[in-house]
């Protein structure tokens, strides 16, 4: 039996506003509990909501992004539940008339195929503040700092058949709202925040099977691995004569399975009404033309553009556009270094490499656009080699410094001086006889490849200093010259 | 000034409320009710939902939906911030505070 997964992703994307959705607290990050929670997020009596402006301009931009329709009127409703780290005992969302209606976004897979994926709608709504259940004996603590914080809820179509097909599209929402500065995308932070709905069928089947919500997923790894994982455990499941249920389900990244919440037998029942505090928004023609005209880059044109201005390949070029912060810091490099293919391969070489083994976004890159820059220009004047410029790289990765500062308190500059060189050159000959006569006897096509031995030996002999070209030069000229 | 609402926010069909109605709303807004009460907010309950229905049978065909009853749209706030930490101030009136945290009994097991 081949079976097919059907998922479809809700994405909590937090708006990077200042101040809160209805209040003018401060929305920073880190803050000490409770000291960013004003009245109105405690929902003290009396008190009542202000929309953000702000809030309002960012969900617009994100459907303009997506060619979305844009709801002209939309309505705030309550989704009334109760929990500890939700005060009001509602949400504040909008369930009839989101502001954000039918739109969709292209995705590119691995073998380079495309795919069309819908979004049904995205909304504005207020996060809840955090429950830390773990600090104190029998009671939990409640931080309402986040409470209040707007969110934009993007909720796609069950369009995607793969883990992988999901997480491209994650990656590509992610790099919309970060190309478009309306959430910074520090999904670690809970910036930027995944449920994915699974359901499995067999392939041909026109009916969807039940579906699992996994919550929370912090990083584009664990969503794919979760999915799999869910994907997996329903085939078992039904193949062994079991039935999924719907329900809610936690990933646990550290035995990679997802779990069941414990699920009480009630089902959700949030009575969704219009918030009577908060009236109708309409919004005009002008406003949504405005900001259309001053929509940023975003992602797919900006690749456009890296493959037409530097000459990219089409996987180097959707590679470095996707991430707004890597694109700009590819650019600035490139400006340094006025080679786009060498910083194209610094930038997703070393620098990718070094970022992914210490877990570092690019915003924290101990080495920044400019230190790069500035190693690749020495590169390009052939004050250093390219193996000698990864070392180079790693000091400034660990200890910092301009590449000329480092090049000269380590001493690693390049010896060009063909009068050095050939010295080096001539003592290296006159002390590997036996190579020397292999390559004489040797047929004449076939001593290009024996080079690398003598190379080997003056690069030993010049702690990699020399310069590569000049060297095989030189050594092609004296041992050519011994054959004749 | 015109909304153009699609009339998403229908009534379901009204029917007399029973006392397992009651028990559930209750416990949706977490209140606790004495049982010999029961029989009198079920019919209280029942006759609101009766003038709702007496209200259903005017023909509002021409009428426009609204989300609120003022006729009005909502006003925008700047992004700005504009409060100060009052954490002292407001956590005086809660019962139970420790390190700025609110203190509540364990949700979780």
């Amino acid at each position: 039996m081949e079976w097919e997964a059907v998922i479809g992703l809700e994405i909590h994307a937090q708006l990077a506003t200042n101040s809160k959705i209805f209040s003018g607290a401060s929305t920073a990050f880190g803050a000490e509990p409770n000291t960013q929670a004003c009245a109105v997020d405690l929902a003290l009596p009396g008190t009542l909501p202000v929309f953000n402006e702000e809030a309002l301009r960012m969900a617009v931009k994100f459907g303009l992004a997506i060619d979305a329709e844009i709801g002209r009127t939309s309505i705030f409703d309550r989704k009334n539940y109760f929990y500890p780290d939700l005060p009001k005992g509602y949400q504040t969302s909008q369930l009839f008339h989101p502001i954000v209606g039918v739109g969709h976004v292209d995705i590119t897979l691995e073998d380079g195929s495309t795919k069309r994926v819908g979004v049904t709608r995205a909304h504005l709504e207020e996060d809840a503040g955090k429950s830390l259940h773990d600090e104190f004996p029998g009671m939990t603590g409640i931080d309402l700092n986040r409470a209040g914080t707007p969110l934009l809820e993007i909720v796609s179509e069950p369009d995607m058949r793969s883990a992988e097909e999901a997480v491209a599209y994650v990656r590509k929402i992610h790099s919309i709202v970060t190309s478009l500065g309306i959430c910074d995308g520090n999904m670690a932070e809970g910036s930027f925040r995944c449920d994915c709905n699974v359901s499995v069928r067999l392939k041909g089947e026109e009916e969807f099977g039940t579906r699992t919500e996994t919550k929370n997923i912090n990083s584009f790894r664990f969503i794919e691995k979760a999915i799999l994982g869910e994907i997996d455990r329903q085939i078992d499941l039904i193949e062994d004569g079991g039935r999924v249920v719907q329900e809610t389900r936690l990933y646990d990244a550290n035995k990679n399975e997802t779990r069941s919440m414990r699920s009480k037998e009630e089902a959700n029942d949030y009575r969704y009404f219009p918030c009577p505090d908060l009236l109708p928004i309409v919004i005009e023609e002008d406003y949504i033309e405005e900001i259309r005209n001053n929509l940023p880059e975003l992602p797919d044109a900006r690749k456009e553009r890296f493959i037409e201005q530097y000459k990219l390949s089409d996987y180097d070029a959707m590679v470095l556009s996707a991430d707004r912060f890597l694109a700009e810091y590819f650019e600035t490099v490139v400006t340094a270094a006025k080679d786009a293919k060498l910083a194209a391969n610094w930038v997703m070489g070393e620098l990718s490499k070094h970022l992914n083994a210490n877990d570092t976004s690019i915003g924290d890159s101990p080495v920044s656009a400019d230190q790069l820059g500035g190693l690749l220009v020495r590169i390009k004047d052939n004050t250093i080699s390219g193996n000698i410029a990864k070392k180079v790289f790693e000091v400034m990765w660990s200890e910092g410094g301009s590449a000329d500062e480092i090049i000269e308190a380590k001493g690693l500059k390049q010896v060009t001086d063909s009068g050095a060189i050939e010295a080096i050159v001539d003592e290296v000959i006159s002390k590997s006889g036996p190579q020397v006569e292999q390559y004489i006897a040797a047929e004449p096509d076939k001593r290009g490849k024996m080079i690398g031995f003598f190379m080997g030996q003056v690069m030993k002999a010049t702690g990699g200093k020399a310069n590569p070209g000049a060297v095989t030069g030189i050594l092609k000229k004296k041992l050519d010259a011994l054959c004749d | 000034m015109t909304l153009k609402l699609t009339p998403k926010y229908q009534e379901e069909a009204i029917m007399a409320l029973d006392r397992s109605d009651v028990e559930r709303i209750a416990h949706l807004a977490r209140l606790q009710i004495d049982q010999q009460d029961i029989p009198e907010y079920t019919e209280n309950l029942s006759n609101i939902l009766d003038l709702v229905d007496q209200m259903q049978a005017v023909d509002t065909s021409e009428t426009e939906p609204m989300a609120n009853a003022l006729d009005a749209v909502q006003r925008l706030r700047k992004d700005d911030v504009t409060e100060e930490n009052q954490r002292d101030a407001l956590q005086s009136v809660a019962p139970a505070v420790e390190n700025g945290l609110f203190q509540v009994p364990k949700v979780i097991e």
